[in-house]
């Protein structure tokens, strides 16, 4: 189902959280909502969820307008970043729970359980209490609980950010799996790039209440509109260079470093400008030399990471094949292919 | 030196001998053990006066149990009594401070840090001031040398503490709980019952027991609301029997006061085995 927000506005008390904001969710898309803490994207899922009235604007699930409706009424299945399973109840009852407040008949419950148990792997373990279960299990239960009566939108609240790095990668795709089977409309909410790249359709970037862009992550990661926006997606994340144009070039520091950039002609000479370079761009291909010291260096198996200090003082970060003939402090002249840097102007725009 | 230090089973730390703390111990508590030895032995015993040893086995005291004395009520009334006035006492502030605890704990409600502030003030206040006040308005509407008025009286005056505590308790329930709650559809009546509530268990089984055991013990305000032989309590009854100063008899007075006791120790050791037992909710992030 299509989730809309029309004019969202959200305030406690003076405060301003979210000022007319409009997005737009698919029917069976998941959405991320990307951003670093106190950006609002809590706040939006709350809202959601009903658990937050909005202060002004409308919220409307598919053609109904659902702004005035409590949570009880809204059909949406909610998972918490803490899991929020009800200690004292079994797992069948926890999954049971919003069927037994529904006056569902108990067979039918047991029922509607064991399936629901099944799709997410946890059968063996419904006479457990939540607090006999790993990390993992719960997390699985409290999916199993969100999805059982067949919620209209299913919503995630950093559900993997309590999860260890092997978890987290099983639930990653666990949760897209059943966000696909089920045919479901998503939102995630996240502040880990890699989590939200990976698992969902589009992604809504966010910054101090505002979202600062839609699209999907590979448009994303290719196209930033902002260096907020390039500097949050990417690992290891991308390096901005401050220079000016000149003559249709970007010039780092006095007589430093020149690049001829596309982009770049028909910015006044002097402008004050930021150049942002992923990792990917800099040690392999492209055709402008870049002369600097290596100060750091760091293995990931497959592949290794420097960190380049140029002679003005800046870094840049490289990403390359595994090689054994650079070490910290060895001068290195690597090529940088300036096609694929992104310009952006001193407020963060991108030129 | 190459000797590892041998641990004794059961034994938590053996390097100094604790012979000497519980000689100690067992000294200053003497005096304690001597008065409710004696207070037992008396009730079973008569001596003679100015001696310490008994010199004849006897139940007589204990007679009270199956022969009413003249001039005071029934014991096995008194014990009724006793038990009705702790049961509703415990029953009210169990039932008022558990949703009020809840209510200043969780919801919006309009005046709710003056209630807030009210209850910490009423809390501290020494409710035996009111005591004639209450006395004058128990008379007037006709609930004076009842239990009920009593009743409500000693339950009112234990509110504060008990919405106070419970108040505490609900605070540290997470709120995820009663979020996941309300989008799964409960009310939030239903939120509170059947999740909420259930989190905070041990603390209404101690606020529960808490409640019993000062309505059990409580002399005042029976003794000025509700002195009527109908309605006597265990202790306004044993205080009777002291005042008494024709019949005076200090073996009954304390076998009586030996039979108050038993029903609090039972208490004790049934709950506290439970008590150790309860903690088995709590959430874990």
């Amino acid at each position: 189902m299509r989730i809309l927000l029309d004019k969202f506005s959200k305030s406690f008390g003076s405060t301003k959280i979210i000022e007319d904001m409009d997005l737009e969710v698919g029917s069976g898309e998941m959405l991320a909502l990307l951003g670093p803490s106190g950006c609002g994207k809590s706040t939006t899922l709350f809202a959601v969820c009903g658990i937050h009235r909005p202060t002004s604007g409308r919220i409307l699930f598919g053609t109904r307008d659902v702004t005035d409706l409590p949570s009880q009424e809204r059909n949406v299945g909610v998972v918490f970043q803490s899991y929020a399973l009800y200690p004292h109840m079994t797992v069948e009852e926890n999954i049971g729970f919003p069927l037994m407040v529904r006056r569902t008949a108990s067979a039918d419950i047991k029922k509607q359980v064991a399936d629901i148990a099944d799709l997410v792997h946890i059968g063996d373990l419904l006479g457990r209490r939540p607090a006999q279960l790993s990390g993992g299990q719960q997390q699985r239960v409290a999916l199993a609980r969100a999805l059982i009566r067949r919620p209209d939108v299913l919503l995630l609240d950093e559900p993997l950010a309590n999860l260890d790095a092997k978890l987290r990668l099983e639930m990653r795709s666990e949760i897209r799996r059943l966000q696909k089977e089920t045919g479901i409309t998503a939102i995630l909410v996240t502040h880990d790039q890699v989590e939200a790249m990976s698992m969902c359709d589009r992604i809504a970037i966010m910054k101090s209440g505002e979202i600062v862009q839609i699209a999907t992550p590979s448009e994303m990661y290719k196209d930033p509109r902002t260096s907020f926006v390039a500097s949050f997606l990417g690992n290891p994340p991308i390096s901005f260079l401050k220079g000016r144009a000149q003559q249709g070039a970007f010039v780092l520091g006095e007589n430093g470093l020149r690049l001829p950039i596309a982009a770049l002609s028909g910015i006044p000479d002097g402008t004050a400008l930021s150049l942002g370079v992923r990792p990917e761009h800099f040690g392999t291909a492209g055709g402008i030399p870049v002369e600097g010291k290596v100060v750091f260096a760091e293995t990931q198996g497959r592949e290794n990471l420097y960190d380049v200090v140029l002679p003005d003082g800046s870094v840049l970060r490289s990403i390359q094949p595994v090689r054994d003939d650079v070490k910290p402090g060895d001068s290195v002249r690597w090529n940088l292919d300036s096609a694929s840097t992104f310009v952006f102007a001193e407020d963060g725009r991108r030129l | 030196m190459a000797e590892k230090p041998q641990i004794s089973s059961g034994m938590a730390s053996a390097n100094f001998s604790s012979l000497p703390v519980i000689l100690l111990l067992g000294l200053f508590s003497l005096p304690l053990l001597v008065m409710y030895a004696y207070l037992f032995i008396d009730t079973i015993s008569d001596t003679e006066v100015g001696s310490l040893i008994p010199s004849e086995f006897t139940l007589r005291h204990w007679s009270f149990l199956w022969e009413t004395k003249t001039g005071k009520p029934n014991i096995w009334l008194v014990t009724l009594n006793t038990f009705i006035f702790a049961s509703c006492i415990t029953g009210v502030v169990l039932t008022v401070s558990s949703m009020a605890g809840y209510v200043l704990s969780r919801l919006n409600v309009p005046a709710r840090g003056f209630f807030l502030a009210g209850v910490m003030v009423l809390h501290a206040f020494p409710s035996v001031t009111l005591i004639i006040a209450i006395f004058i308005v128990l008379q007037w509407i006709g609930l004076y040398n009842s239990l009920i008025g009593v009743i409500l009286v000693k339950a009112a005056v234990e509110l504060p503490l008990g919405i106070w505590l419970m108040k505490g308790f609900y605070d540290t329930v997470p709120w995820e709980i009663e979020m996941a709650g309300t989008v799964d559809g409960a009310s939030r009546f239903t939120v509170w019952r059947r999740l909420v509530l259930p989190q905070i268990r041990p603390a209404v089984m101690a606020l529960g027991l808490f409640s019993f055991l000062t309505g059990w013990s409580e002399f005042i305000m029976p003794q000025v609301l509700a002195p009527g032989a109908k309605v006597q309590v265990l202790s306004v009854y044993l205080a009777s029997l002291i005042i008494d100063d024709n019949n005076f008899d200090f073996g009954t007075f304390k076998a009586v006061g030996v039979f108050y006791v038993v029903p609090v120790l039972i208490l004790y050791v049934f709950f506290q085995k439970h008590l150790m037992n309860i903690y088995g909710g709590g959430s874990k992030g």
